[in-house]
């Protein structure tokens, strides 16, 4: 009965028209996006709210203590679902065969054994220590990739803007502006009707001002039939979204720079193995990073994916085969300006007395580390504006070099 | 008697839904005694319950999804026996409420519905809650046509109905109180303690009979009995996955070679009482995991009671003393994790993060520490009394002086709007779909922390563009039968700004002052 009624929370969030994903981007393009050497980077983050579990997504079947600790749901290299083999200890989850393909085409990357700063085990405080950028919680309202853009020159302001969700990830809160859509057909409010608004709230309300100014700036060059939403279940959306976000990012006026969360990760309970909870989830998301390659085509080339999440879970699974939280985890890369094919990883072993208290992946790289590396590959921001204004006091993690060819 | 519009505004927005249009006289009421209008509904205890025909026990209600999931299960088998090969399954139950969601995201179905003209037959009189006291022709919907257009064309399953039918007490009551501050106790707490339909079934069809039978009756008592109330309740057992968490070495754990789950008992420390930094550690959500392991609810056998109910399943129970924060809980079965929570309830880390929470809900996202510290000091006095900490907020200085920078949540702002508007929805289909769009889907938070609590989350640029166009869809609608001016009145009176009377004297159109006013600060900010 349980596991039956489980099952039903992955279709169940299609309720959730735009509760499942946030999408929004940098309202300006870079000043050196249509320089003369053709290069024209972009940038996707991708944050997965609620801790994915780095070892049944990347599975350390090499390691001697791996199927022991993941017991009913690890991940095999036989079997009716074998996982993918990246390497000679790394293997993929078989729910992402796209991701696969990257990284034999090298345009993607795992580093395995990350994590934040953040070394305790509340959702909310480590989603806000990744998206933040500082080194503990409840610090800012602020969000590195915000501050990373504030470092950028800044060129034309962009035709459109997208967000699903109409609230911003915090990792693109902050002074620089963003713009926002949502996937939802809608009769809009008149231009009079916004205009005379807009004014009232310059006398009366700036901050009212200021926000829906930018949320009138959207909407254009975002709409279009395949947009609205459909009915699917939460991988339709994942997929939806993703399709939605690479037409905007394609366009030559589009946001080059830009943040999406997918929420749902958090699994406590019958996470599933080769196929399940979790495989449908990392199947939906391994669909939507094929949208954005196939979305962003010839743009494709120049971009960076990079895709995080809070912490990971426990290296042991728990009474209700699930995970609970956890420390290490992994970090994704792909795209065309990825040097891939590679899992980077200073592979911590998982005896017990290599895990973190005793219950979790030891994490062995500094997350802030990979982020750095490639803001610097895509943007050639400095280290010191990283380790003081993007990632503040983090000079001790330094740049992962090499991430961006 | 003096009358303070600015007052009122802060009596009826900060801590109300908003002041009612027609003949409610609720702003000159509130201006005439600001703080006896919201302490008003604190003198009524019984004045947060919420009975209505058609709302179910919990109990009842996991029974009907039993039975349903059976009819489906077997409707299913049914299928696959005529065709082998192709039946195509069943779709899942929950398909069916979201397409019928997103039927309803049509503005144009929202705002004839707001309007009144496919509303069914007004609502008579014996059904209004007892509080009500609205004014009658003020406050009717004004049309009578019959609802048969509005009929989806799938039969809604039990599951769908149910939820609707909650959804719709829970506005109907929202749009008749006074001032609505006990309505937006039971939201604050219903938020704070919250589950998400989107578990599952059984979520979705417990969503509101947990905030009738868990939050409801605690609004105005102990914060302890609503801990107690909560995390007993089913539909949080099986939100945070307690009915699934095993004692290792009790007779179940053994037998199944499951264990420990500790979502729930993590959530309780970190979300529900102690907060993060409160002083808890790993070994404490565990030992507190262990403690509360047998907290379930009757499966559809009904092995341990009536199938829905909550239940403690000694088998399941972890055996012998833990220590939790410090002190050591005896074995005594289900009293050790009920002593737990006793404490819990009243660790000065609780206090604290319970009153920074509510000051932060009420009065600014950065709540003034003064106002935190009294509010702490009266949960500790009192041993939790809620009325006394609503009391306590009421009767200070900051609440009424603090500017109006918070920002109405799309549920705030959708009931007052209807408030406003003096319609009371017949069908919840408008609100549940306007939810959805503004990110705030009906007792549906993304995660247990709830929906935010800032006005960054609610003033986002995409969601302030979905907000306009919805108040620009309403005043379409019902813009020619309204007077937007005599709107004003009873919105903001002589505590409107210059500009935004002007905005909307100078409108080029009734319907387009109508969206103005929806949208103006006045009603915006609270």
């Amino acid at each position: 009965m349980i596991d039956c009624v489980e099952n039903r929370l992955l279709t169940s969030r299609r309720g959730l028209l735009l509760g499942g994903a946030a999408f929004a981007a940098w309202a300006y393009l870079p000043k050196f996006a249509r320089a003369a050497d053709g290069r024209d980077p972009r940038l996707v983050v991708v944050i997965l709210r609620g801790a994915l579990d780095g070892l049944a997504t990347v599975a350390p079947l090499g390691d001697p203590d791996y199927a022991a600790l993941h017991g009913s749901i690890a991940l095999t290299a036989d079997g009716a679902h074998p996982a993918t083999r990246l390497d000679g200890f790394f293997a993929l989850h078989p729910a992402m065969p796209e991701f696969a393909r990257m990284y034999r085409d090298q345009h993607a990357a795992v580093i395995h054994a990350v994590s934040t700063p953040y070394r305790d085990r509340s959702h909310f405080d480590g989603q806000d220590v990744l998206e933040s950028g500082y080194a503990g919680p409840g610090r800012v309202q602020s969000g590195w990739l915000n501050r990373a853009l504030e470092a950028l020159p800044r060129g034309e302001r962009v035709s459109s803007g997208l967000a699903v969700g109409p609230t911003t990830p915090l990792v693109l809160r902050g002074a620089a502006p963003t713009v926002g859509w949502a996937p939802v057909a809608l009769p809009q409010a008149d231009d009079d009707t916004a205009m005379r608004l807009v004014d009232l709230y310059r006398h009366r309300d700036p901050a009212l001002a200021s926000a829906l100014t930018q949320g009138l700036q959207l909407e254009k060059a975002a709409s279009g039939d395949d947009m609205k939403p459909k009915p699917g279940n939460q991988v339709a959306q994942m997929r939806q979204v993703a399709r939605g976000a690479a037409k905007l990012m394609a366009a030559d006026d589009g946001p080059r720079i830009a943040a999406l969360a997918f929420d749902g990760w958090d699994t406590h309970a019958n996470e599933g193995g080769p196929v399940g909870r979790l495989a449908f989830l990392l199947g939906g998301f391994d669909s939507a990073l094929a949208e954005f390659e196939s979305g962003l085509g010839d743009r494709w080339r120049d971009t960076v994916v990079v895709v995080a999440t809070e912490f990971g879970r426990t290296a042991r699974i728990n009474g209700t085969d699930g995970t609970d939280h956890g420390t290490g985890t992994i970090a994704l890369l792909a795209g065309g300006a990825v040097k891939g094919g590679r899992v980077i990883s200073d592979w911590p072993g998982l005896k017990p007395a290599n895990l973190y208290e005793g219950r979790d992946l030891k994490p062995t790289t500094d997350l802030r580390s990979v982020i750095k590396g490639v803001l610097q590959g895509q943007f050639g921001l400095s280290d010191q504006v990283l380790a003081q204004t993007v990632f503040p006091d983090s000079a001790s993690a330094r740049p992962m070099k090499g991430l961006v060819a | 008697m003096a009358r303070d519009s600015q007052a009122a505004l802060v009596a009826l927005n900060r801590f109300g839904f908003g002041p009612r249009g027609g003949a409610s006289g609720d702003l000159i009421n509130a201006a005439s005694d600001p703080r006896g209008f919201v302490k008003a509904e604190l003198a009524r205890p019984l004045g947060a319950l919420l009975e209505a025909p058609g709302l179910q026990a919990t109990p009842q209600l996991g029974q009907a999804v039993f039975a349903y999931q059976d009819q489906v299960k077997q409707a299913r088998e049914a299928a696959k026996a005529a065709t082998p090969t192709e039946a195509p399954a069943p779709p899942p139950a929950n398909q069916k409420p979201d397409n019928q969601l997103r039927r309803n995201l049509s503005l144009n179905t929202v705002a004839s519905e707001i309007s009144g003209q496919q509303v069914a037959e007004a609502k008579s009189a014996d059904n209004k809650p007892a509080d009500g006291a609205m004014k009658p022709d003020a406050m009717q919907p004004n049309a009578a046509a019959p609802p048969a257009a509005k009929q989806p064309q799938q039969p809604l399953n039990v599951i769908q109905k149910t939820f609707r039918t909650e959804a719709l007490a829970r506005l109907q009551r929202a749009m008749l109180v006074d001032c609505g501050f006990t309505e937006r106790l039971v939201v604050f707490w219903s938020n704070h303690f919250c589950i998400s339909a989107s578990k599952g079934e059984l979520a979705r069809m417990w969503a509101g009979a947990f905030e009738r039978e868990a939050i409801r009756p605690h609004v105005l008592g102990r914060f302890a009995d609503m801990l107690k109330a909560v995390e007993q309740h089913p539909a949080m057992l099986f939100f945070l996955d307690n009915q699934q968490s095993l004692g290792p070495d009790s007779r179940a754990g053994q037998n199944r070679k499951r264990g420990l789950n500790e979502n729930l008992a993590r959530e309780i420390m970190e979300l529900h009482t102690l907060g993060v930094g409160g002083g808890y550690t790993q070994e404490d959500v565990t030992s507190l995991a262990r403690i509360i392991t047998g907290w379930t609810f009757a499966g559809r056998k009904g092995q341990l009671g009536a199938p829905g109910s909550f239940a403690f399943n000694a088998n399941a129970h972890q055996p012998g003393p833990q220590v939790l924060l410090g002190k050591t809980y005896e074995a005594n079965g289900l009293a050790q994790g009920e002593a737990a929570l006793a404490d819990i309830a009243r660790h000065p880390s609780t206090a604290n993060f319970i009153a920074t929470k509510f000051v932060r809900h009420f009065v600014a996202d950065d709540p003034p520490p003064a106002l935190v510290a009294r509010l702490r000091d009266v949960f500790v006095r009192t041993d939790g009394d809620l009325k006394a900490l609503a009391t306590a907020l009421v009767d200070s200085d900051e609440a009424w002086k603090a500017p109006l920078t918070k920002m109405r949540s799309p549920y705030d702002f959708l009931v007052a709007s209807g408030r406003l508007l003096a319609r009371v929805p017949e069908d919840p289909g408008l609100y549940l779909g306007s939810l959805n769009l503004l990110g705030q889907p009906l007792w549906t938070p993304a995660g247990p922390n709830g929906f935010p609590d800032t006005a960054a989350a609610w003033a986002a640029p995409e969601g302030m563009k979905l907000r306009l166009d919805i108040a620009s869809q309403m005043g379409a609608r019902l813009g020619p039968n309204i007077d937007p001016l005599d709107l004003l009145e009873f919105a903001a009176a002589d505590a409107a700004s210059v500009e935004t009377r002007k905005t909307i004297e100078r409108a080029e159109s009734r319907q387009q002052a109508l969206a103005l006013l929806l949208m103006s600060p006045e009603i915006q900010r609270r």
